[in-house]
């Protein structure tokens, strides 16, 4: 027998004075963990197995289960840590680059935690959002400040496109493939219902989903996959993904295991080859050249929807968000290195790129800085994990945020990173149909939408403790916000003061 | 610590009289009737903007500017001799009372733009005018222009609002309309220029609030060239106003539904060509909406506007006498210089009352 060298990490706990032996816990372990012994009548766990993904823990009628770390050490040693040491018995065994997905699980500073938000005393009164009206409606799209009128000075009111969201959140690109059909169905509807907007990912839009056209954003990546006209007209604005927060510089792969039936045909590729996106754009090369596209993209839709462009913060993202609100984009979407719901080279995800909080204000003060900041609307992802954090974001300077792994919390993922598997037992990044069935969609919207309305509320009651109103007034309103336990550096590039001052 | 180095919240007192007729009215009325607010002010800044006042000169810009010292007199005349014709140049007449200490040199300046520096630059004379009020504001150290309008002029000191106008002798000018400001600074700056009204050529404006969007504002003004030295409400306000009536055409109607916008279930009820154009301002020109409580008097080349903040957290109450309004953050101070009202209103929030001259008077 082979040396097994790594001890796993979680090991199922069950309680047999509890269990019934129903077996739901095996039927319902994709990774098969569990198992039924006939000639004990008991059941047994393959530790090995287990990515700790809870959905037996959730599902066992007797909670008879939980999931315990193993307690299995290697001997202390600060710098070769468990986890560096099982990468490289990982690395020696396989021979290959380690994947792993949902985003930046290291111990990088989280500046949102070290931010902290006003609220009026005294001399201005806070508003009761439950009295008052309490405005979160953005648009986003560019801003020419120049008025025109028509003969009798009435204005003429022709703004270029814009994006009307009831709530200054966006789910974001989340493609079908690396989703599944009930997922993304579940994060269309909730978009509908909401008045906000969904991206498609680069993975195309399946045909029973151009209903949902108004509220969706469709993405053109370097693959290109499933881009044609009709998929263009039928969204509400495109996005052009230039990069990735969880994977600056590289471009996608998804098995050709996975595209299969629907997934093949949406993505316009064969069914079973493999769909990699190439790192960069390969008619991209250079600042002209996303110009290019950008208005190939406004030609194509007749000019009547916005443009984003999509790009990862890494180091000098101010001078590249600079290009590209000068490019025609409408709107730019910086995504931070802690974010990403889909696969990742764990080297890529862990190590390339920068926290969205300080790529967001260096951004917003250069645009500003440069007197384009009404060029364009600021979305900013790569873990917003909850209202306080948006209202941060906002506050940074962002016109909206983007959220993916809490859209994927609330359809029930446990964040067991392990959707490069394509085993999600919650059926959410699976497309085996058994899988899927689990996530359902009636269910599913409705959490998102209850998701999103608990947020706004938690807005409101902020927004109403600045005494602000109405949310653009929020936006880039950088004296609402303090630091904590940050240096110099860290508050000068945020725009911000320390608490106290 | 001075103005401008730190954001310093106040509390205020606001009053204005404007005759439609351009019936020249008295300085001592608009005193009289902010002095009724006296505990509405504590002390640390008082001010007023008069209009029609400079009728000689009524094509001249007049530059009211306090210096520190000598020294930022001499480098702030010879950067204006090399921008500007002088037409004439004096101090500014005051009387000495024990309520005002501290002052500073205060000078008036007539002046117009040299032809061909003017030419050379490209840009209307206005927007010349502005840039060289900006750049003596923003790099000579101890010079402060606080008025620069034509026809107008901004008069402003420490002190209790009354008291500073008989500093500045206001009942000695006449002009067809006269706002003033007592301030409640929560903090003591002690400088002059930090009290209202605040002004850049002829838009001047004084304000009792504390707005709660400044950072958004502030940082979006100051995108097209409006440095904010002071950290201000009323600075940014006034910058505003400047950049949305002069720079970009927006009529003062247009201006308030920008900054004091109709809430968007208001909007939704509109008939179908208003709502366009009210989302249409709003959209475009979201950064300048301005949130939290404000009541504002704006003063301007022949005509005054009244706002309140959109839900109308400051008392501002207005009045009609024959051809004269009046509006004041309370009632008592109309009453006060005239009992006799044809009629009393509360504008309602984000409703811009604006009164202007009668056609051809002027
Ligand atoms: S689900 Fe719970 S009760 Fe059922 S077999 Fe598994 S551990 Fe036992
Ligand atoms: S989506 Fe599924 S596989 Fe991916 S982290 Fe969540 S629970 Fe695990």
């Amino acid at each position: 027998m082979a040396v097994k060298y790594i001890y796993p990490d979680y090991e199922v706990a069950r309680n047999y004075d509890r269990c019934i032996v129903c077996r739901v816990c095996e039927r319902q372990c994709a990774n098969d963990v569990h198992e039924y012994v006939p000639n004990m009548d008991k059941m047994v766990s393959d530790d090995d197995k287990c990515v700790n993904c809870h959905r037996c823990v959730s599902l066992c009628p007797t909670r008879a289960l939980k999931i315990v770390e193993s307690g299995h050490r290697f001997k202390e040693n600060k710098n070769w840590s468990a986890r560096q040491i099982k990468e490289v018995y990982k690395q020696a065994e396989s021979g290959g680059v380690l994947l792993s997905s949902m985003g930046n699980p290291d111990d990088y500073p989280v500046y949102f935690d070290k931010i902290l938000i006003n609220a009026s005393q005294v001399t201005n009164p806070s508003i009761d959002p439950l009295r008052e009206p309490m405005e979160t409606r953005v648009f986003l799209g560019s801003k020419p400040q120049e008025i025109r009128r028509g003969d009798s000075g009435e204005i003429i009111c022709d703004a270029p496109p814009h994006l009307r969201l009831g709530l200054p959140v966006m789910f974001s690109a989340m493609s079908y493939g690396s989703i599944s059909y009930n997922a993304h169905e579940s994060i269309a509807r909730a978009a509908e219902q909401l008045g906000i907007f969904y991206n498609t990912g680069e993975g195309g839009l399946h045909e029973d989903f151009y209903r949902y056209g108004k509220n969706t954003i469709v993405q053109v990546a370097s693959g290109r996959f499933g881009v044609h006209k009709g998929y263009l007209d039928a969204a509400a604005a495109i996005e052009i993904k230039m990069g990735q927060g969880a994977k600056p510089g590289i471009g996608g792969h998804l098995p050709g295991t996975k595209t299969v039936g629907d997934i093949s045909r949406t993505r316009m590729i064969p069914e079973g080859s493999d769909a990699i996106s190439p790192a960069p754009h390969h008619d991209i090369y250079s600042i002209e050249d996303l110009r290019q596209l950008v208005y190939s993209l406004k030609e194509a839709t007749a000019y009547r929807k916005p443009v984003i462009v999509k790009i990862a913060a890494v180091h000098n993202v101010a001078a590249i968000a600079s290009g590209i609100a000068r490019s025609g984009a409408d709107v730019i979407s910086i995504d931070g290195f802690r974010g990403g719901t889909g696969a990742a080279p764990t080297r890529i995800r862990d190590h390339v790129g920068i926290p969205i909080e300080l790529a967001l204000a260096s951004v917003d003060k250069r645009l500003r800085d440069e007197g384009i900041r009404d060029n364009v609307s600021v979305l900013a992802a790569g873990s917003i994990r909850n209202s306080a954090d948006v209202v941060k974001a906002i506050a940074l300077g962002a016109d909206a945020v983007y959220i993916g792994t809490a859209v994927l919390l609330a359809l029930g993922c446990h964040l067991c990173r392990t959707c490069n598997v394509g085993k999600c037992n919650w059926g959410i990044a699976t497309q085996a149909p058994e899988l899927v069935r689990r996530l359902n969609p009636n269910g599913g919207y409705k959490r998102l939408v209850n998701l999103m309305t608990a947020w706004r509320h938690e807005i409101e009651e902020m927004m109403g403790g600045m005494g602000i109103n109405s949310i653009e007034s929020l936006r880039g309103n950088r004296l609402m916000l303090r630091g904590v336990g940050l240096n110099e550096k860290e508050l000068e590039i945020l725009g911000i003061r320390h608490a106290g001052e | 610590m001075i103005e401008g180095q730190q954001r310093i919240p106040s509390g205020c007192a606001i009053s204005g009289i404007f005759s439609r007729s351009g019936r020249p009215l008295g300085g001592g009325e608009v005193i009289k009737s902010i002095s009724v607010m006296h505990d509405r002010s504590n002390g640390l800044g008082g001010g007023f903007a008069a209009y029609g006042i400079y009728p000689k000169y009524r094509k001249h810009y007049a530059f009211h500017i306090f210096f520190d010292d000598e020294t930022a007199k001499s480098e702030c005349e010879r950067f204006i001799q090399s921008r500007f014709d002088v037409a004439d140049s004096s101090a500014i007449p005051t009387r000495r009372i024990p309520e005002i200490t501290d002052e500073p040199i205060i000078w008036r300046y007539f002046v117009k733009p040299i032809a061909e520096k003017l030419e050379f630059d490209a840009v209307d004379e206005r927007e010349y005018v502005a840039r060289a009020v900006l750049k003596v504001n923003r790099d000579i150290d101890g010079a402060y222009v606080f008025s620069s309008g034509r026809d107008m002029g901004v008069f402003k000191a420490v002190g209790f609002p009354e008291d500073v106008g008989r500093f500045y002798m206001l009942e000695e000018y006449e002009g067809y309309c006269f706002t003033a400001h007592g301030r409640y600074p929560t903090n003591t700056p002690g400088w002059w220029g930090g009290a209202h009204p605040f002004s850049l050529l002829e838009y001047s404006v004084v304000h009792n609030g504390e707005i709660s969007s400044y950072d958004a504002n502030r940082r979006t003004i100051e995108m097209y060239g409006y440095p904010c030295t002071l950290q201000t409400d009323t600075e940014v306000i006034a910058y505003i106003i400047d950049y949305l009536n002069r720079r970009k055409g927006l009529t003062f109607g247009e201006i308030a539904t920008v900054i004091a916008a109709p809430f968007w279930q208001t909007i939704e009820r509109m008939p179908e060509s208003d709502r366009r154009r009210y989302e249409y301002l709003r959209n475009i020109f979201s950064s300048y909406l301005i949130t939290g409580p404000f009541s504002i008097l704006v003063g301007f080349d022949g005509g005054m506007m009244a706002l309140n903040d959109r839900l109308k957290l400051r008392s501002m109450v207005a009045a009609e006498r024959g051809d004269t309004v009046y509006v004041a953050s309370e009632e008592a101070a109309i009453r006060v210089i005239q009992p006799d009202l044809d009629r009393v209103w509360a504008p309602a929030g984000g409703e811009g009352v604006i009164v202007t001259l009668d056609k051809g008077v002027r």
